[in-house]
């Protein structure tokens, strides 16, 4: 479980997060949405520290992550897997080695047993026959896979992930939310997912947060997000025609 | 006011390169990958510039001495000084500015606009470090070689011309090159070819390292790379000079 607790953060003086509190909740996929810039990428950094926060607290089932000190924010972080917009795997380094990255600097497994636990990582998100290739040579959705492996090579407590679903198609995202979903349930993780997909908010959302502008507006289940009367977040769930019409049919 | 906080962030990055590193081993390797990427692929261009700035170096001097009553070792000795002194360390510095400095300010460049810097740091790794630090090494430790390299080439080079045009006995030539020879010029070189590996690879690291924003922002994190480690270096020379020499 993570407790964030009214955090607060600007760049420069002008204010992207206004105050949030939320809870995110273990063994279950916690979404943020919201439209492309009201905050999210900043508020996922600031919750692993990859931006300091200007107020608040995190908790990491109850360890306080902003009060740490470098050390014990490394310690925290081994605990953490994340999934990047990008993917952000290292071009130099092969589709094995990426995901072996994190027990060649951290673990005393023996190289057969490091081998072991890549290959599991990698059937569990469904690839085979890629250990040798570059991210280059890797589709869209499969880059995000290994992403997925490598962010769960460590046998996380939390995983963060940052718009899975960009840049990959309807159906693809489907198989990568699910996946996501699935890991999350298997292996008991604290999983916050960052998107605007609203077909991933209906397929996987277990906990909604919307942020608009930097604010927490809303947060609630995805049978409640429909029906909640706030105008922002309508606007951001009817978005589409397809969406605007559906509604306007089931009134 | 500028030239202060980017100067003092260049010191704190600078003291997050120099951490105690994680996994010793693991640096090592990266270091010997980098001495091939970043030094064995210039050993090629080193060459063949050397070899034709020493063939131009000999020849101007050969024409510019027409009088008779200077003996023709002396454009030996000239030519050899030149490329000892200032061309195998300078020029070549400059030219791995070019080469070596745009190379690591893109590469480190782009890792941080995909975040792969960040992932490196959600996994706990001081991407510092993990990143730069053996490049620093990989280049301090192999540019001395790329400038003996350039010396022996050059002075071949020289030999070349004067064999293939006849501008001088071949025998005046390799007396001159070898006459009242100094070796701390060797010395004096391979010391400012340590500074400067330190200057470009640093330097450029710093520009890719702090890159904000996309493709755009690595192609200018890149010249200025390169356009900052060149005065840096020009003045490294004339600092080193005064001290090493005078
Ligand atoms: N490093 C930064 N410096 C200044 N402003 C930033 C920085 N990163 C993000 N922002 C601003 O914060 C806001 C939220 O961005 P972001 O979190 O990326 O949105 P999104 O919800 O699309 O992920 C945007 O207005 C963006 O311009
Ligand atoms: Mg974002």
């Amino acid at each position: 479980m993570i407790q964030v607790d009214n955090l607060s953060k600007a760049f420069n003086n002008v204010t992207v997060l206004h105050d949030i509190s939320v809870t995110f909740e273990k063994g279950k996929t916690n979404l943020i949405i919201g439209r492309s810039g009201s905050g999210k990428t900043v508020f996922m950094k600031c919750l692993v520290g990859l931006h300091e926060v200007n107020a608040g607290n995190i908790l990491y089932d109850n360890r306080n992550f902003v009060k740490m000190d470098f050390r014990e924010r490394k310690q925290i972080r081994r605990e953490i897997g994340m999934l990047f917009q990008g993917s952000a795997l290292f071009d130099s380094l092969t589709v094995e080695e990426n995901v072996m990255f994190p027990l060649n600097m951290f673990s005393a497994m023996s190289p057969a047993e490091k081998r072991a636990r890549v290959n599991t990582c990698l059937n569990r998100v469904n690839l085979a026959d890629v250990n040798k290739l570059y991210p280059g040579e890797l589709s869209g959705g499969m880059k995000k896979r290994v992403a997925i492996a490598r962010a769960i090579v460590e046998n996380p407590r939390y995983l963060f992930c940052d718009e899975p679903n960009s840049g990959l198609d309807p159906m693809t995202s489907l198989v990568i939310d699910d996946l996501i979903s699935e890991i999350t349930h298997e292996y008991d993780i604290t999983t916050v997912i960052n998107t605007h997909d609203m077909n991933s908010v209906m397929e996987i959302g277990e906990k909604v947060i919307f942020i608009h502008e930097g604010n927490k507006e809303w947060e609630g289940t995805r049978e409640e997000i429909l029906d909640t009367g706030n105008k922002n977040l309508d606007d951001f769930v009817f978005a589409s025609n397809l969406a605007k019409k559906i509604k306007s049919l089931s009134r | 006011m500028n030239f202060f906080s980017t100067f003092g962030r260049y010191v704190v990055l600078l003291s997050r390169v120099f951490a105690k590193p994680e996994k010793p081993k693991i640096y090592l390797q990266q270091t010997i990958r980098e001495m091939e990427s970043l030094g064995l692929n210039s050993v090629g261009i080193v060459i063949i510039i050397s070899i034709f700035i020493g063939a131009v170096i000999t020849l101007q001097t050969r024409y510019n001495l027409e009088s008779s009553w200077i003996p023709l070792y002396l454009i030996g000795l000239t030519a050899r000084d030149t490329l000892l002194l200032e061309f195998s360390s300078t020029m070549v510095g400059l030219i791995l500015a070019g080469k070596v400095g745009s190379n690591i300010a893109s590469e480190i460049g782009t890792m941080r606009i995909t975040e792969q810097i960040d992932a490196l740091e959600m996994m706990g790794i001081n991407s510092a470090s993990y990143l730069i630090l053996p490049k620093i090494i990989a280049t301090m430790v192999f540019n001395p070689f790329l400038t003996l390299i350039s010396m022996f080439v050059g002075l071949v080079g020289g030999w070349m011309a004067v064999i293939l045009t006849g501008a001088l006995p071949s025998s005046d030539y390799v007396f001159g090159i070898q006459y009242l020879f100094v070796p701390f010029y060797i010395t004096y070189a391979l010391v400012k070819t340590v500074v400067y590996a330190f200057i470009i690879t640093s330097v450029s690291a710093f520009y890719g390292y702090n890159v904000q924003g996309g493709a755009l922002e690595v192609g200018r994190a890149s010249t200025r790379g390169v356009v900052y480690s060149s005065i840096l270096i020009l003045l490294a020379d004339l600092v080193l000079t005064q001290l090493m020499l005078a």
